[in-house]
């Protein structure tokens, strides 16, 4: 039982984690109906940021610890990630507002290629080992056989953002705008929202989670490359079309599944099987619900 | 301004560089005004491009408003639809057929890859570009006809002739089958649902015994051309006679045939296949969902027929790709050759023969032709990607739809019936 | 329009020889009730046309025809020929195109990046024959075919003017023109009825006017029936035999044109109470 219990937890954790991500996929995704490729990228980017600044600020002329330490970090590698997340939006999508489906989808590709291959030259193609930034906390004894500081952090650095997230969507002015694009971009830009600001602020977002998950995938792993991206923004992406894309807690749920069914799979298959379960149940499940789990299926209007 | 900005947004993964071997930061501060200069280079560059871009569009819309609205006609559309476009074919083809006489064994190693690769295109084409059903994981296709020559010639000792076909017909069978729960999936799930399967392939190869596993599968046989060594007697003739280059491998050479027959075979069903019911049916598809249905066609059966004929091709490329690599492990059908093969669809431009041939040839050779910058070129790649897109997002050709010329007999030439003049292209004279 | 009686008689009672009926056809959509118990006759070789309110359940009512809704309940009586009967509830929309019902749309659904000619041979698709093999091998009888069916298609644009653009884009024609060619391409799959929905929405009077004619003559040029959803007045009252009303998915009036114009039903339902 407390194998299946730890399973349980590891697959929680890694669940929430593929969450962080799979939100910047499925809000892009939602308001211009763009599968943003480079959003794995970000998140790489964020957890190398993230990376650099630990070692600039745990060194001593500032010398951070503990706390301090995580919270800094954090949010600078929030923050240059949007600023990424910004960016790569106004480069590579902007012009291409009205083009074919097809157009902004290369673009996309070409983008992550790019970043890939940026971050590869300017540091290194080796993998690199992250610290433990989780701070020395103590656990109840009855939950340290199953749970421990590093998973627990996470899960509540998780729940936290999404619930911000929640908060931010249902009750700002800007959430509200952001729910209005993703009905009817016409009809909503008709009532004023501006359009452009809308769909920046929802690249900032997403890549600010983004930079989240980096981080604390980094924690959760110890190292990481310049290739992190390109494996966790494809489960990502499965998880938002698993829970289905365009659906916030869609892609909470799908990303959850996807979490437990690898983790359950590595515990009780076999751990080379783990990423050809989460692509087989995506297409049982696309199978029977074509508009994944949370999606509805819309009749087209004619 | 937007110098200062990327600077500053470059600024930590340039400029602090970690160092693996003190784990320690190593700041490389001399990066920061190449890096700064060179994006005040692009920015200006950007600039400029998207201005005269803008300015394009408004003189086409002022244009079109005022009734003149003759889309003006790139040379390379110009080109692509010239009435000398079957002779110009034929040119080339002598062309590329000439190469190998006058080039190294490199030169004929790589065209055999942008081959295989306008092969691979134009079978993707068939799915994204005629039907427009966006497949995300057309490699595991690829990779079963290359596994079908391999393990057949492995366990069993089949030929390559042999093996051409089945491995054509193999990939077919799969993407019918793959099709059949699928198709009725729309846009982007496809896309992902194509993107899993191709991932699920992979990771079966790589996990089954008697695929080797991540090992792949060693010493592949070349084609056999009638029993004969290749290399012997008609090779010393021919570097005699015809000055082939001296290191050549005649079984590469003749692979670099067999791909090349491969390409025009493609080329013709292609086209045959776009101008007919069929095709005409799959562009419907494309086009409107619902008014296709209501034309009559059988959305379904159309659908899996693309899907299933897009991977025909993908299976004689990949028996021709593990005969030339003569190895091959999970890893060379990776999801960027996906990528790639869809890259060259899109770059190309979407549904237009000539410009999947062009965009294999730019995004194969290119990289090749970057060698020079040699760490940069995936960078330069992925940029040139993105602009591209942004500058042409209708791909290098676009697309040219037959025209008819129609020449009525009966009737009085009361106002000309069409409106195409001869010179416009070559097809269907239609008398009654 | 003399010779009305021809085709209907005046008093809304239709005992003649349909040629598509429904009986108690309903819609309901979750709850919403779009169709409710729809009676509808469309006479052979005659224009039936459907009027009513925005939202009235009028292109519901087409979808359920033609197979892309299924319909909740109720049945659908295709008679090709007098004494053939086909219930058309359930089938799939390729399905009853290939029976001999054709459609258009409210919004244009051109295959916009194709040529006129080839809008038109797409039409053509359910009964040309030609295969894979066909195709691939341009054998002589697919070619044979493919030329019969392009004459075809062209003296079908011929006929209605759209000649001088046979090889242009779809999208590029300008939307009179888009209109006819949908209706075109409708007619290229030779139904037996003919569904038009909306056929005059965006066009200016003239053009109305110019479409009132152009449906009467495809009634006796092509030996068909047609169904038209309209908003229209003028062209309704103009050119069909009979009309039905809709509202609120129930059907509450039917008659002559003249008589629906003195329908208090109609008029409360148009205008609202007094």
């Amino acid at each position: 039982m407390d194998f299946f219990f730890s399973l349980f937890m590891s697959g929680l954790t890694k669940g929430s984690i593929y969450a962080l991500i799979a939100l910047g996929y499925t809000m892009v995704y939602g308001i211009i109906a763009l599968i943003n490729f480079a959003h794995g990228e970000i998140y790489m980017i964020g957890a190398f940021i993230a990376l650099i600044f630990t070692m600039h600020l745990s060194a001593p002329p500032v010398s951070m610890t503990g706390w301090t330490l995580l919270l800094t970090v954090a949010a600078i590698a929030a923050i240059y990630s949007g600023m990424y997340g910004w960016t790569v939006e106004k480069i590579a999508y902007q012009p291409l507002r009205g083009a074919s489906r097809l157009a902004p989808l290369i673009s996309a590709i070409g983008m992550s290629i790019f970043l890939q291959n940026y971050v590869q030259l300017v540091q290194t193609s080796n993998f690199l080992v992250f610290p433990d930034l989780i701070p020395q906390i103590e656990l109840p004894l009855s939950w340290a056989k199953t749970l421990n500081r590093t998973n627990f952090i996470i899960l509540i650095f998780t729940a936290l953002s999404m619930a911000t997230l929640t908060f931010f969507i249902k009750f700002t002015r800007m959430g509200m705008a952001m729910r209005a694009v993703a009905q009817d971009p016409t009809m909503a830009q008709l009532s004023g929202i501006n359009l452009d600001r809308v769909i920046s602020v929802t690249f900032i977002i997403g890549s600010v989670l983004a930079a989240l998950g980096g981080l604390l995938i980094g924690c959760s792993i110890r190292q990481i490359d310049f290739y992190i991206g390109f494996l966790a923004g494809m489960k990502a992406f499965t998880a938002a079309v698993l829970g289905g894309i365009g659906s916030i807690p869609g892609a909470v749920i799908g990303a959850l599944i996807l979490g437990f069914a690898e983790s359950f799979a590595a515990g009780y298959i076999s751990s080379s099987y783990k990423d050809m379960v989460a692509f087989i149940i995506l297409i049982i499940i696309l199978t029977f619900r074509p508009g994944g789990i949370m999606g509805t299926t819309q009749t087209q209007k004619v | 301004m937007a110098t200062l900005w990327i600077s500053f947004l470059a600024y930590p993964l340039v400029v602090l560089r970690i160092n693996t071997n003190t784990k320690s930061l190593d700041p490389q501060w001399s990066r920061l005004p190449i890096l700064a200069a060179s994006v005040f280079v692009i920015t200006i560059i950007w600039r400029f491009l998207l201005k005269r871009r803008s300015y394009l569009r408004l003189t086409k819309a002022v244009n079109e408003a005022s009734g003149l609205s003759v889309p003006k006609a790139t040379w390379l559309t110009t080109v692509a639809k010239s009435r000398y476009r079957r002779k110009l074919l034929v040119v080339l083809l002598v062309i590329v057929a000439i190469i190998p006489f006058v080039s190294t064994p490199y030169t004929v190693n790589i065209m055999t890859t942008a081959l295989i690769y306008i092969t691979l295109g134009l079978g993707l084409n068939v799915v994204v570009g005629v039907s427009g059903l966006l497949n995300l994981g057309y490699v595991a296709f690829y990779a079963i006809g290359a596994y079908t020559y391999a393990l057949l010639g492995y366990y069993f000792g089949l030929s390559f002739w042999i093996c051409l076909p089945l491995g054509a017909l193999f990939s077919t069978i799969l993407g019918f089958l793959l099709g059949l729960p699928i198709i009725r999936l729309s846009g982007d799930y496809l896309a992902i649902v194509t993107l899993s399967f191709g991932e699920i392939t992979r990771l079966v190869l790589t996990n089954l015994g008697f695929t080797r596993g991540p090992r792949g599968i060693t010493n592949i046989k070349p084609p056999s051309f009638f029993g004969l060594n290749l290399n012997g007697a008609p090779k010393a003739f021919l570097v005699e006679h015809f000055g082939l280059h001296p290191v050549m491998d005649l079984n590469r050479l003749f692979i670099y045939f067999i791909i090349l027959a491969v390409v025009v075979l493609t080329i013709i069903c292609v086209y045959r296949l776009e101008n007919s019911r069929l095709g005409r049916a799959w562009l419907a598809l494309r086009e409107d969902e619902i008014a296709c249905q209501a034309m009559g066609i059988n959305r379904t059966r159309a659908k899996l027929m693309a899907f299933a004929l897009g991977s025909t091709w993908a299976g004689l490329a990949g028996v021709v790709f593990a005969s030339q690599i003569t190895f091959i492990n999970p890893s060379s059908f990776s999801f960027m050759g996906s990528i790639m093969i869809l890259s060259i669809v899109v770059l190309g431009g979407m549904d237009s023969i000539p410009g999947v041939i062009i965009g294999a040839a730019v995004l194969i050779l290119l990289p090749e032709q970057l060698r020079f910058f040699s760490n940069y070129r995936m960078l330069i790649f992925g940029a040139l990607m993105v602009t591209m897109m942004v500058f042409r997002p209708g791909g290098l050709i676009q697309s040219v739809r037959e025209v008819y010329i129609h020449q009525a007999s009966d009737s009085p030439p009361e106002p000309r019936p069409v409106v195409a003049t001869p010179s416009t292209m070559d097809q269907e004279i239609l008398n009654d | 329009m003399t010779d009305r009686s021809l085709y209907t008689n005046h008093n809304g009672d239709h005992n003649g020889d349909p040629v598509l009926s429904t009986t108690a056809l309903s819609m309901v959509f979750g709850g919403l009730i779009a169709l409710d118990r729809v009676d509808l006759k469309v006479e052979r070789n005659s224009i039936t046309a459907l009027i009513g309110p925005n939202g009235a359940g009028k292109t519901t009512f087409f979808n359920c025809l033609t197979g892309i809704y299924p319909p909740t309940r109720g049945a659908i009586t295709y008679q090709p020929e007098k004494d053939r009967q086909i219930n058309l509830k359930g089938l799939a929309p390729d399905r009853v195109t290939q029976l001999g019902l054709a459609r258009t749309f409210q919004n244009i659904r051109l295959f916009n990046n194709l040529t006129v000619l080839e809008n038109v041979l797409i039409g053509c698709h359910c009964r040309m024959k030609a295969g894979l093999f066909g195709a691939l091998l341009r054998n002589r009888k697919t070619m044979a075919e493919e030329k019969a069916f392009i004459d075809f298609s062209y003296d079908l644009l011929v006929r209605y003017g759209l000649q001088a653009s046979v090889n242009e884009l779809a999208k590029n024609l300008p939307y009179g023109a888009q209109r006819r060619l949908e209706i075109v391409r409708a007619l290229a799959t030779v139904p037996k009825v003919l569904l038009l929905d909306e056929p005059a929405a965006g066009l200016n009077i003239n053009e109305t006017n110019e479409l009132g004619a152009l449906i009467e003559n495809i009634r006796s040029q092509e030996k068909l029936s047609i169904l038209l959803i309209e908003h229209d007045m003028n062209l309704v009252m103009k050119a069909s035999h009979t009309i039905y009303v809709m509202d609120y998915g129930k059907l509450i009036a039917v008659g002559a044109p003249s008589e629906i114009r003195q329908n208090p039903a109609v008029i409360k339902a148009y205008l609202g109470e007094e």
